[in-house]
Order: C-alpha cells, then structure tokens, then sequence
C-alpha cells in the first residue's frame, strides 16, 4: 500500500500538539515517583512498562502523589504495545478513592522511539482530563519524560496537549502547595 | 447498590467518585444512573445506543461480559459497579515504515 505523506497528514498522523497558549497545564511529581518511573521502563527495558499516577487535580495542574506499577498485558507485543487489566484498574481505583486520592494519569515507557504519544497512543486514550506520560528509554537507560494532557470533550474530539512537568523535592512541599 | 465513577466521568455525575442506586440488574443500574445524571450518557453510549467499546463493566470483581446473563445479571444492594475505561497504547511501527516507503 503506497500511502503519500499528505494522505497521512489528512488522518492526523504525525502532527504533534501544540503548547496550548490559554492555559498553563501542569503536572507536578515528587522526585521519588518520578524516579521510579523512569526507573520501571529501565527495568522492563526492551518492552513497554505501563502504571497509574494517583493524586489531585486542580484546574490545570495536576499532583502525583503516589505511583502504582502495573503489568503490562501484552505479551504478544510488549516491546511496542501496553494494556493494563481492567481489573488491576478496578482495585487502583479502589485503593484510590479509600487514600482520599483519585486517578489523575498514567504511564508508559517507548523503548528506543522518542517520548511523543503515537497515533495508536491517541486512539487507544479514553480518560480525559488525565495525563498521559511517556518516557523514552533508549538502550536501558531512560532519557526524557514527557507529559500530554487527553483534552477535549468527548472520543470525538479527544485531543493530546502538551504539558510541563515539574519535579518537586518532597512530598511535604507538594502537598501544602495542592491545599493552597 | 454502589457505582464506581472514573475520573473523566465524575464531572457529569454531579463530582461524585461513586453513586448509590437501587436496581435489580446491572443494565437497569446503568439507566438509574444515567437518568439521574443525564450528561454521562454521551460519553458512555454510541449514538445507537451501545455501551462505547472502551468502557469495562466490573461487578464487584468479575467482567460483566464474561458473566453469563451479562447486562441482565441480577444485583443486589451491597454490590459495586465499576466503570472503568480501557488503558493501552503503542509505537506506530508501520507509520515509520510507511514514512520511508512514500515513492511518488
Ligand atoms: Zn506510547
């Protein structure tokens, strides 16, 4: 199938996001968890590690405070694919709600490809308002970690955008700053 | 019974992580829920009417496709429902394939 670059264009492939000029969006993560899950993708290194972000959201910015690995289901694929069970989500989300946290995102590794959501990534989003973040681990060692916000209102008109993420040093000064 | 709201769809449940209904089927606590907050209709039903492909159905732990009578199964009051959306993702492998392969 010979498909030309504008036709990938038109079905929205390859475009990235644009830095949303309205708002700041923002997701804020204490060292430890953002460590820990950079260091998961090194871990599952060549295949895709896959977890959940718990914390609070706040408008724009959203707070991790605690990270939960999960399993990644796709053993026909992992090197280039990630699904979590449903049913570890089921028990995440009860965890969450009895911590007083909610379900703000979720992670995954791209082993050697860039840190940049995929068609497939986009297609396969359904938790909007969420953060979806990607590292890119590039022969066993993770480099850089971004974050998308899955905008928009509906499966129609779902969109990534790109977010800032900011590491904090200490639980303690996240916190105060999410009760602020 | 309780159902168990995800994130994305607390804002059209009136910001509520869980809503308590009385029902006797799992397809009828779908519909106490949704005539009770309206707005989650769009975002867990196609415009024919189906459950959205993404959307998972836990009653307690078990999914509601696998159970026998589905929809149908009877509830009681001490169950929970949960919604939960799907969570997956990929590498396009064939788009980078197919980048290097445009000849015109
Ligand atoms: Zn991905």
């Amino acid at each position: 199938m010979t498909v030309s670059r504008r036709a990938w264009h038109k079905m929205g492939v390859a475009l990235q996001p644009q830095q949303s000029l309205l708002s700041k969006l923002m997701l804020r993560i204490v060292q430890f968890e953002y460590d820990a899950i950079r260091q998961h993708g090194e871990e599952t290194y060549p295949h895709e590690c896959c977890g959940v972000l718990l914390g609070r959201t706040d408008d724009h910015i959203r707070t991790v405070i605690r990270t939960v690995r999960c399993g990644n289901t796709r053993s026909d694929s992992p090197h280039n694919r990630y699904h979590i069970a449903p049913q570890e989500l089921v028990h995440i989300q009860r965890q969450a709600r009895e911590a007083g946290l909610e379900i703000v995102g979720f992670y995954h590794s791209h082993p050697d490809h860039p840190a940049r959501w995929s068609q497939t990534d986009l297609v396969e989003a359904h938790w909007i308002g969420c953060s979806y973040v990607i590292t890119s681990v590039e022969r066993g060692q993770a480099k850089i970690t971004n974050s998308f916000l899955l905008a928009g209102e509906l499966e129609e008109d779902k969109r990534f955008e790109n977010e800032a993420v900011s590491v904090a040093a200490e639980v303690a000064t996240i916190a105060n700053e999410s009760t602020r | 019974m309780k159902i168990f709201i995800p994130t994305p769809l607390r804002q059209y449940a009136g910001k509520q992580d869980a809503v308590e209904v009385h029902a006797s089927t799992v397809s009828d606590a779908l519909t106490k829920l949704t005539s009770t907050h309206p707005d989650l209709k769009r975002h867990l039903y196609t415009d024919d009417g189906k459950l959205r492909a993404f959307v998972n159905l836990y009653l307690n732990d078990e999914d509601v496709r696998y159970l026998s009578e589905k929809e149908n199964t009877r509830v009681k009051d001490g169950d929970h429902l949960s919604i939960i959306p799907s969570i997956a993702g990929g590498i396009d492998l064939l788009l980078f394939d197919g980048a290097c392969n445009v000849r015109n």
